[in-house]
């Protein structure tokens, strides 16, 4: 077994075990911090898969900017994790059953002879010096190009959808219109009620006339 | 590839309009409230625009740019013109109730082009990339679309099913992607075409990755046993959005199967065919039979769509031209059907009510007899009763089906007239449910005399969309050879 393959194994255990913490940890900071953990690993598988642009990439904006954005939103709502995880634990043995089977039959297939998964003989190594930031700028800014530009349109559209969702008129809102106000009419501030008078009985009557007698 | 090479002009509507949506977007901007009708003109007006440059680039074979991503063939140009046509009903149908329910702001419009342009991208994709971007640019218009009122608990729970099994369906695409990349080594459709019948590609996986293919495409469609998101999507969602979620995206949702499935996947066919037969036949059991038990009508209609998208697959899984051609013309006649079906419903629709049960359609004969006839020919129209479009888009798809050779996939040996008596007697069982509403709208008393308000556009395009039904069904030959000669055209350049 060489080094690479051993590295494989260790990444590939952290990886599997944080993404099952992910879903199974009870506090969502620490759910969050799983998932850090399994970016960061994921990183590393593609490190050995020479992607090392992509695997820096991936730790810079997932690991940097985008959990550490999830865990403030996290931190700053107050989750409250028992009532989202209701009827968790009474779904996951059926749903763990349809998972490991599925997981069973895919292994079954995956790992048969007829499949000859031995013939994808792992790619050469690249030169040390073969750049990985070239290649991709040459591949995504020519061949890739249409891709690319989809790519914009769809985080131009995610900005939009986000927008419409959430930026409305909201009635907690504190904007007021100048208009409204100038047009504000008195009557519009007070409202005069007109009801008939009402005298309340005194309580003490007796001691009041006692008072006046003496 | 240098840039004298990159020839634009196929692709000249998309980009026509992407750059009206982002136009709109900043326009949208300074138009106060009280004229956002500036705003929906402007829409509209892009949308003709585009079919009107679809139209005049029109070229009778298979053009490809963009290295081999954007392929613009003539069935791709038929959909893409259905498609703005959909869209154009979809957004005049649906004016006067998002007006009254507080969704008539710029954003709605910009999504419903950014699920246009995703559609198109879909359509003209012939690489799993630019096919996968251009479904998630869908999927993401819609999603923000379904949830737009925000103030609806319906909505938004009708949102997030859709978003997370959504989320699950693609993981599935991709993962299907990811084998058959790994088969063939390429994500080019028609390298994977040609690499299929190579000796040394592996079956085996390519055959691992179809199954997943197969299960993001049957959730897509809302294909049995990928169907439980339809239902509630389609009553929970705003009307506006569920017509459109009902009509231009079946298109591109057909046009999408048959890029992956026919021509990508074609030397495949013996083993999809398999998975589809049995896709086909579960969706027009449980559809046609869940239907019967719905009493809201946008359920019943949902359930009717899940068999519908049974015997269009019913079309594809002939595997020949035949085959896809008449699951194209069905395709097309369903979208017309399911926009006038939603039309009517939202013309009865006003502020404060939704025409969403199958009772609100009581006596609508007595309050309007040119709406339930509408409505009349829709139903007949789904049901599949000559002399309407529907009977003879269930008629061709049932012929290609039963030219076939004989069938055998080891679930399943025998001659294909089994499948083809099946779907009609299923179909059978679909015409108790279209024409209790016609029986509810022509013998029942009605509940209410509100008066029915539409806007003289809406009532013209509704008439012309319905009548349309009847048109197609007396006279289908035009459309059917156009069909075919498409689906030969795109079909010969691989």
């Amino acid at each position: 077994m060489s080094f690479t393959m051993i590295v494989f194994y260790v990444l590939s255990a952290i990886l599997l075990f944080s993404a099952f913490r992910v879903i199974t940890a009870k506090n969502p900071v620490h759910a969050a911090l799983w998932l850090v953990l399994a970016f960061f690993t994921s990183a590393g598988h593609w490190l050995l898969l020479e992607a090392e642009f992509l695997a820096i990439s991936l730790v810079l904006v997932y690991v940097g900017a985008v959990m550490v954005l999830f865990l403030f939103v996290v931190m700053m709502l107050d989750i409250n994790v028992e009532q989202l995880r209701e009827g968790f634990w009474r779904h996951f043995p059926l749903a763990a059953t349809v998972g490991l089977i599925m997981a069973a039959e895919m292994a079954l297939i995956l790992a048969a002879p007829e499949t000859r998964l031995a013939d994808y003989a792992p790619a050469a190594p690249l030169a040390a010096d073969a750049s990985n930031v070239k290649q991709l700028g040459l591949e995504i800014y020519t061949t890739y190009l249409m891709p690319f530009e989809l790519a914009a349109v769809l985080l131009l559209l995610a900005i939009v959808a986000a927008i419409a969702l959430t930026q409305r008129e909201r009635k907690d809102g504190k904007y007021v219109d100048p208009a409204r106000q100038v047009e504000v009419k008195a009557a519009d501030r007070v409202r005069v009620v007109k009801m008939d008078a009402v005298r309340e009985e005194a309580p003490q009557t007796e001691a009041a006339d006692a008072a006046q007698s003496q | 590839m240098n840039w004298a090479d990159l020839n634009l002009m196929p692709a000249l509507p998309e980009l026509f309009l992407l750059g009206a949506l982002s136009f709109i977007l900043v326009f949208d901007l300074f138009v106060p409230d009280e004229k956002r009708g500036v705003t929906y003109v402007l829409s509209l007006l892009t949308v003709a625009l585009c079919a009107v440059l679809q139209v005049a680039t029109f070229e009778p074979f298979a053009v490809t740019t963009f290295s081999g991503m954007f392929v613009d063939d003539p069935v791709a140009d038929i959909i893409k013109v259905a498609m703005y046509g959909a869209t154009a009903a979809t957004l005049v149908y649906s004016r006067q109730y998002v007006a009254d329910n507080g969704m008539f702001r710029g954003e709605y419009f910009t999504l419903s082009l950014f699920a246009l342009l995703g559609m198109n991208v879909m359509v003209s994709s012939a690489n799993f990339v630019t096919l996968y971007i251009g479904l998630e640019l869908l999927s993401l218009a819609l999603y923000a679309l379904i949830a737009l009122k925000r103030d609806s608990a319906a909505g938004t729970e009708a949102a997030m099913k859709y978003f997370v099994l959504g989320a699950l369906a693609s993981g599935m695409l991709l993962y299907g992607m990811s084998m058959v990349y790994g088969a063939t080594g390429s994500l080019d459709i028609h390298v994977i075409a040609t690499g299929i019948s190579r000796p040394e590609t592996n079956i085996v996986l390519l055959v691992f990755g179809l199954v997943f293919l197969v299960a993001g495409l049957a959730f897509k469609l809302g294909a049995v046993p990928f169907h439980m998101w339809v239902p509630d999507v389609y009553q929970g969602a705003p009307l506006a959005v569920t017509l459109m979620l009902g009509a231009a995206p079946k298109l591109a949702a057909f046009v999408f199967v048959i890029r992956i499935l026919a021509q990508g996947l074609g030397e495949l066919a013996a083993q999809w065919q398999g998975m589809l037969v049995l896709i086909a036949a579960l969706s027009m059991l449980i559809g046609n039979l869940a239907a019967v038990a719905q009493t809201n009508i946008r359920r019943m209609l949902a359930y009717s769509t899940i068999s519908h998208m049974g015997f269009l697959l019913l079309g594809v899984l002939a595997g020949n031209e035949q085959g896809y051609a008449s699951a194209m013309f069905y395709a097309l006649t369903y979208v017309l059907m399911s926009l006038a079906a939603f039309g009517v419903l939202l013309a009865l629709s006003r502020a404060g009510f939704e025409c969403d049960k199958v009772d609100d359609l009581k006596g609508l004969n007595a309050r309007s007899s040119w709406y339930a006839f509408l409505m009349l020919l829709v139903m007949f129209s789904m049901a599949g009763i000559p002399p309407l479009a529907g009977f003879y888009a269930k008629f061709a798809v049932l012929r290609a089906v039963v030219d076939l050779p004989v069938l055998d996939f080891g679930f399943f040996a025998g001659s294909p007239v089994y499948l083809a008596v099946f779907a009609v007697l299923m179909s059978l069982v679909g015409a108790f449910y279209y024409l209790r509403v016609v029986k509810v709208m022509y013998f029942d008393g009605s509940q209410t005399d509100a008066p029915i308000v539409v806007r003289g556009d809406m009532k013209l395009l509704l008439s012309v969309n319905a009548l349309a039904l009847l048109v197609i069904g007396l006279l289908p030959e035009r459309l059917v050879e156009l069909c075919i000669d498409a689906m030969r055209q795109s079909l010969a350049s691989f």
